[in-house]
């Protein structure tokens, strides 16, 4: 008997479960599958296409915890058409849910060495999964850095999680602003400026970055003067992702196709196209 | 206290600095501490002084009348404060404000003035620097400036 083949065209109804309210723009969605779909599993980086009925279809990171199959977390900026319109979904609504697509952080393959997570903006939500998943593998992983940045203390995602996370003395947790009115304690200046901080060893560490290609451009420059090599740094690229599948181009890098090759890639393949205009 | 020789020569600030010319600026240097909240400098003060800072943290604000004290930057230990003494008119372009219990080694910006002229070697180098921290804070600026993480970015 021939196995049956998930249909990648066919956009599965999810329940709200739970909208939570992260800034004035962002917000998290947890989803669960309607009766009679089979529970969900992905990998940390990977995306799914979310379906807001009658609106359209948009490409989000899932930024859940990849060990709990129970819901799909999904994090999610007010951005466009589709985007602003989900703001106003509330539990019990429905979305279609198409994935999971693209790659992953290669987390599993990297035990014993030190991690520096390095997000800009929205870029924190696709790496959520990967600090979930290093927290239940701890002891696999040595140095746990993440540095990420945002436009003002009020635009900070995961604000509360991220102070409990900063206690932990496993994990090194650096947080900056472009800009703060009085009355902010923490770090002002440029995500960059976080790198001197976590004194990275460039033998033992592996970045993974994801934000604006102009973040993760000068991020790079920055942990490259460290000493950390392009075979040592992963970035989540981000294009307009249609089908999920590479079938339509939309989101075509040179022979890149981000959704499918992507939307994690080891800087070494992709500098030639990372940064380059006309592409 | 260690001498102030040493003190400087193990600030990145001054990293790889001859030992004469350590010894010079070493020579216009005094301690200085900030308590929490304490304002360092104000937007148009006379600028005739530098820190070094070896430890706390300093918010570099600037005012708007609309919107307040805004903070643009915040700096820490092995990081530099003020460079409008070197360039005239002298004048401070932000305010800096003491956001922890901050030490640092302030260093005397008018003697030095006078000493770089007399000895090139010595304004070279702290042109050679302090150009470095102007050069960081304009690209930092720019990419402030470009709102990277905003909705157009």
């Amino acid at each position: 008997m021939k196995a049956a083949t998930k249909d990648v065209t066919m956009a599965i109804p999810h329940l709200v479960q739970q909208f939570t309210k992260e800034t004035h723009d962002t917000f998290t969605l947890e989803l669960v599958p309607s009766a009679g779909n089979a529970q969900f599993s992905f990998k940390a980086g990977q995306f799914n296409m979310l379906y807001l009925y009658g609106v359209g279809e948009v490409p989000i990171s899932i930024s859940g915890d990849p060990d709990d199959e129970s819901k799909i977390a999904h994090t999610v900026r007010s951005y466009g058409a589709v985007t602003s319109r989900m703001m106003a979904l509330k539990k019990e609504d429905w979305i279609g849910i198409r994935g999971p697509f693209g790659n992953h952080w290669p987390i599993e393959k990297l035990s014993g060495h030190d991690i520096l997570l390095g997000a800009g903006g929205i870029g924190v939500a696709p790496l959520r999964p990967v600090l979930y998943y290093i927290l239940s593998h701890r002891e696999k992983y040595g140095k746990v850095a993440l540095i990420y940045g945002e436009r003002t203390p009020g635009d900070l995602i995961y604000r509360r999680q991220i102070e409990k996370w900063r206690g932990r003395f496993d994990l090194e947790i650096y947080v900056t602003v472009d800009s703060a009115r009085e009355g902010w304690r923490g770090d002002v200046g440029v995500v960059t400026t976080l790198i001197p901080k976590t004194r990275i060893d460039p033998l033992k560490t592996v970045a993974f970055l994801c934000g604006p290609e102009i973040m993760m451009y000068y991020t790079i420059q920055e942990i490259s003067k460290e000493g950390v090599t392009d075979d040592r740094i992963y970035i989540s690229m981000e294009r307009n992702m249609k089908c999920g599948s590479g079938f339509c181009g939309h989101c075509q890098v040179g022979p890149k196709f981000v959704c499918k090759h992507g939307p994690v890639f080891l800087f070494k393949d992709v500098k030639h196209l990372f940064w380059k205009r006309e592409m | 206290m260690q001498k102030p020789e040493k003190t400087l020569a193990e600030h990145p600030f001054f990293e790889g600095l001859a030992s004469d010319l350590l010894k010079t600026i070493a020579s216009c240097s005094v301690e200085a501490n900030y308590k929490a909240g304490q304002i360092i400098y104000n937007e148009g003060d006379t600028a005739n002084q530098f820190l070094l800072i070896l430890d706390g943290k300093v918010a570099i604000e600037i005012f708007s009348a609309q919107r307040g004290s805004l903070t643009i930057k915040t700096i820490g230990s092995g990081d530099v404060l003020g460079w409008s003494w070197l360039f005239a008119p002298y004048r401070r372009r932000f305010d800096a404000r003491a956001l922890k219990k901050t030490s640092a080694i302030a260093l005397d910006g008018k003697v030095l003035r006078e000493k770089a002229e007399a000895d090139h070697r010595l304004g070279y180098e702290l042109l050679k620097r302090f150009s470095s921290v102007v050069v960081d804070r304009l690209n930092a600026t720019s990419l402030q400036l470009l709102d990277i993480y905003g909705k157009h970015a």
